[in-house]
C-alpha cells in the first residue's frame, strides 16, 4: 500500500507536468511595462537556425557581365538576361537547394529537372515547376520588400523554403470537407492539429486566408453596427491563423500585437506591418505561381517523384512555416541574396502615393493583380 | 496527537437514521443505504436515505438524454471509433448551428440541431434540479437561499446559450458543448469583442469570484482554528464567553478592527458567490448587444490606460496597399 501511494506520488506530478517546459526562459521586454509585451522562449525548444550553403564558387563582376544565357542556350524563357556563367553557378546551386546530389530521391542532381540528353527540353514537369519557382523567387524578392523591411538583400533564394528538398517540408493543402452527417464530421476543427497548436480551433485556416482572401479581422466597433457580424466561428479561424503564425515563426503573439487590444495598429509593434505583408505575399505564391501551375502538377500517384498534391487534389502550398521554420527572422535573417543577384528580379514599378513608413508593393505583373485596399 | 476534527473524527455506527417525517404530498424516500467509512472522512458517514420524487426523476431524465446527446455525436464524429473518443475527448465537441441559420428551432439535426435538442434537454434538467432544491428546502422548512444561489448561475448559463443568442440573432455565438471548443470559445468571445478585459460586469464578477475564495478561505480557516474548542458547533456557542465562536470573532477584530458574526458571515459568502455569476452574466449579455469592442468602448469612457503610440501604421490604409 505505501508502496502504491509512492508511486502515484511520484507518477501523478510527473504526468500533469508532462507538458511543461521546465527550465529557465529567455525573456525580452518590448513595449511598455505592465502591458505584458514580453517576448519568452525556452532555449531548449527553441528551433534552430539551420545552415546555410555555401555558394558554389565566387561569381566575380566579369562573370556577371559575360554573355546572356538567352542567346548561348535555347529556351531559357526566365533567365535569359542572366549571364552565361552566372546561368550556371544559379543552376549549381539550385541542384544543392532543391535536389542534391547523393540525396535519397530519384533522379538526384541535375536530372531531376533535366533530361541530360536535351538540357533545353520541358519534357519533365518539374523543370516547368522550376522555370515558374524562379519567377516566383523575383516577384517575392522584387515586389514584397516590405515583407523583409526593405532591407537591401532581404529576401529569398530557393534555399530559403526547400533546405535540399524537392518540396518544402512544410506545406499545406485543403482539408477534405466535412460530410453532411455528424458520422466523421469535426466541424473542421475539434481535432488535436499541430496546424493550430493543437488547439480545437479550424485546423485549416490557410484555405480561406492564405488562398482566399477572407477578411482576417474580426474586431469590432466600439458599439454594434449594422456591419457588426456575429461572428465567434470566423473569430476561432483567425484565431487558427495566428496560432499558426506563432508556432510557425517561434514567437508570442506579443511579437506583433499589444494585447490590451489585438485589432489596435497603433500599439503594435512593427512586426505586424511585415506580418500583413507577409500574408498578402503568401497569398500571391499560393494563388499567381502554385495554383497557377494547375495540371502541370502531376496527379497524386501519377508522378515520378511522389504525391504533390494534397488528398482534396489541390496541389502542396506555402504558408509561413514553409519559410520561417520555426525561425521569426528565416536563417537567422542571413540574406542570402547577396550572392545571388540574377534572383533579385526587375525593380518594382513605381508606387503611386505610397507613405514613406512602409511603401505598398507595386501590383505584380502575375496573372491575377492586387487590388488597392477599399 | 492534536485533536484535528477532520482526521480524528468518531465515526458512529447504530441503527441507521431516516430523519423527519414527510408531510402529505411527498414522495418516499430511498434507503438509508448503510455507512461508508470513506464518506465518513470527508463528511456524514450514512448514505442516504435520498428523495428522488417527481423532479429528481425528470431532471436525471433530461440530463441523462442531454449527455447521450453530447456523448454520441462526439463519438459519431470520431466514427465511433472507442479509443479515438478516448483519445481525443478533451477535443471533441458538439457545435451550435452556424451563423446562417440565424435564431430558429428550425435547424437540420447534423447542422447543430444536436445541439439545440441538448441544450434544451440540459435546461430542462437543470431547472428542474432547481425547483427541487426550492421545493425541498420548503418540504423541510428552510429559507430558499440554496435556490436563488443556483438560480444565480443558472442565469449565467442561459445568457451565454439561449438569451444573448436569441438577442444577438444567432445560434452560432452560443457556447459548444466540449472541454477544448468551449475553452477556445471564450478565448474568441474576449479577442471578437475586444477584450473582455475592459468590460466592468466582467471585472465586477472577478471581484466577487476572487472575494469568494478569498472569503471562503478566512471563514474556513477560522472555523477549523477553532475547532479544538468544538467551534463547528457555531450556533450553541454565540452568546457565551471563551467560545471557540468568541475566540474566532476576537481573533478577525485584533487583526483587523472588525468581525464579521457567525450570521452575516454565511451572507457574506452567500452574496459573494451569488453576485459572481450575477454580475457575470450581465456583463456577457451586454457584449456584442450593447458594447461590441470593450476595448474602444473603455477608450471613450476615459479609462483604458494610454500607452505610448509605436508609430505603426495599418497598412490596408495606405494607397495602393494589396488586398
Amino acid at each position: 500500500m505505501n508502496m502504491v501511494n509512492r508511486l502515484v506520488a511520484i507518477a501523478l506530478p510527473a504526468l500533469l507536468l508532462a507538458g511543461c517546459e521546465i527550465g529557465t526562459k529567455e525573456q525580452e521586454q518590448v513595449g511598455p511595462r505592465g502591458t505584458g509585451l514580453v517576448l519568452i522562449a525556452d532555449p531548449d525548444t527553441k528551433a534552430k537556425v539551420g545552415e546555410i550553403p555555401a555558394p558554389p564558387y565566387e561569381l566575380t563582376a566579369e562573370m556577371v557581365a559575360g554573355d546572356k544565357a538567352g542567346t548561348a542556350y535555347e529556351n531559357v524563357q526566365v533567365l535569359g538576361d542572366t549571364s552565361v556563367d552566372e546561368f550556371n553557378y544559379l543552376m549549381q546551386a539550385m541542384t544543392t537547394w532543391v535536389a542534391p546530389d547523393g540525396a535519397p530521391i530519384k533522379d538526384a542532381g541535375c536530372t531531376y529537372c533535366h533530361n541530360p540528353e536535351n538540357m533545353a527540353s520541358d519534357e519533365k514537369y518539374t523543370k516547368v515547376v522550376a522555370r515558374k519557382m524562379l519567377q516566383m523567387t523575383r516577384n517575392i524578392n522584387a515586389s514584397w520588400k516590405p515583407h523583409f523591411g526593405n532591407q537591401e538583400n532581404g529576401g529569398v533564394t530557393c534555399w530559403t523554403c526547400h533546405r535540399g528538398n524537392p518540396v518544402p517540408v512544410n506545406n499545406w493543402s485543403t482539408a477534405k470537407p466535412d460530410p453532411a452527417t455528424i458520422t466523421g464530421n469535426k466541424r473542421g476543427g475539434n481535432t488535436p492539429a499541430p496546424s493550430v497548436a493543437y488547439a480545437s480551433l479550424n485546423s485549416d485556416p490557410f484555405t480561406d486566408y492564405l488562398a482566399g482572401k477572407e477578411n482576417i479581422r474580426v474586431g469590432g466597433k466600439a458599439f454594434p453596427t449594422a456591419a457588426s457580424n456575429a461572428a465567434i466561428q470566423t473569430t476561432e479561424k483567425t484565431y487558427g491563423l495566428m496560432m499558426h503564425m506563432s508556432q510557425g515563426l517561434g514567437v508570442n503573439c506579443s511579437y506583433c500585437h499589444n494585447s490590451n487590444n489585438f485589432a489596435k495598429w497603433d500599439d503594435s509593434r512593427p512586426q505586424r506591418v511585415n506580418a500583413w505583408y507577409g500574408i498578402r505575399m503568401v497569398r500571391d505564391i499560393n494563388n499567381n505561381y502554385i495554383t497557377a501551375l494547375g495540371d502541370v502538377w502531376p496527379a497524386n500517384g501519377k508522378g515520378a517523384y511522389g504525391n504533390r498534391r494534397g488528398p482534396h487534389g489541390d496541389p502542396l502550398k506555402v504558408n509561413c512555416a514553409t519559410c520561417h521554420q520555426g525561425v521569426n527572422k528565416p536563417l537567422g535573417g542571413y540574406k542570402m541574396l547577396k550572392d545571388y543577384p540574377t534572383l533579385k528580379g526587375a525593380a518594382p514599378a513605381p508606387v503611386v502615393a505610397a507613405a514613406p513608413a512602409a511603401p505598398a508593393p507595386a501590383e505584380t505583373a502575375a496573372v491575377e493583380v492586387t487590388k488597392p485596399a477599399a | 496527537m492534536a485533536y484535528q476534527n477532520i482526521f480524528t473524527q468518531v465515526q458512529l455506527r447504530g441503527e441507521l437514521e431516516a430523519g423527519v417525517p414527510l408531510g402529505p404530498n411527498n414522495d418516499s424516500r430511498f434507503g438509508p443505504f448503510g455507512t461508508s467509512w470513506l464518506m465518513g472522512k470527508l463528511g456524514g458517514a450514512q448514505i442516504g436515505p435520498v428523495y428522488l420524487g417527481t423532479l429528481g426523476v425528470a431532471s436525471l431524465l433530461c440530463g441523462f438524454i442531454a449527455i447521450e446527446i453530447m456523448g454520441l455525436n462526439m463519438a459519431a464524429s470520431v466514427n465511433w471509433d472507442p479509443v479515438q473518443f478516448v483519445r481525443q475527448f478533451f477535443w471533441l465537441s458538439l457545435e451550435p448551428p452556424p451563423a446562417k441559420y440565424g435564431f430558429t428551432f428550425n435547424v437540420p439535426l447534423a447542422e447543430g440541431g444536436w445541439w439545440i435538442a441538448a441544450g434544451g434537454f440540459l435546461t430542462a434538467s437543470i431547472l428542474l434540479w432547481w425547483a427541487r432544491t426550492y421545493v425541498r428546502a420548503k418540504e423541510l422548512g428552510m429559507g430558499s437561499h440554496v435556490a436563488w444561489a443556483f438560480g444565480s448561475a443558472i442565469w449565467l448559463y442561459l445568457v451565454l446559450g439561449f438569451i444573448r443568442p436569441m438577442m444577438m440573432g444567432s445560434w452560432a455565438e452560443a457556447v459548444p458543448f466540449g472541454i477544448f471548443p468551449h475553452l477556445d470559445w471564450t478565448a474568441a468571445f474576449s479577442i471578437r469583442y475586444g477584450n473582455l478585459f475592459y468590460n466592468p460586469f466582467h471585472a465586477l464578477s472577478i471581484v466577487f469570484l476572487y472575494g469568494s475564495t478569498m472569503l471562503f478561505a478566512m471563514h474556513g480557516a477560522t472555523i477549523l482554528a477553532v475547532g479544538r474548542y468544538g467551534g463547528e458547533r457555531e450556533i450553541e456557542q454565540i452568546t457565551d464567553r471563551g467560545t471557540a465562536s468568541e475566540r474566532a470573532a476576537l481573533f478577525w477584530r485584533w487583526t483587523m478592527g472588525w468581525n464579521a458574526t457567525m450570521e452575516s458571515i454565511h451572507r457574506w459568502a452567500w452574496w459573494f458567490a451569488v453576485l459572481t455569476t450575477l454580475t457575470g452574466g450581465i456583463g456577457i449579455l451586454l457584449t456584442g448587444t450593447v458594447v461590441d469592442n470593450w476595448y474602444l468602448w473603455a477608450v471613450q469612457h476615459g479609462f483604458a490606460l494610454e500607452y505610448p503610440a509605436t508609430g505603426v501604421v495599418d497598412p490596408a490604409t495606405l494607397p495602393g496597399a494589396p488586398q
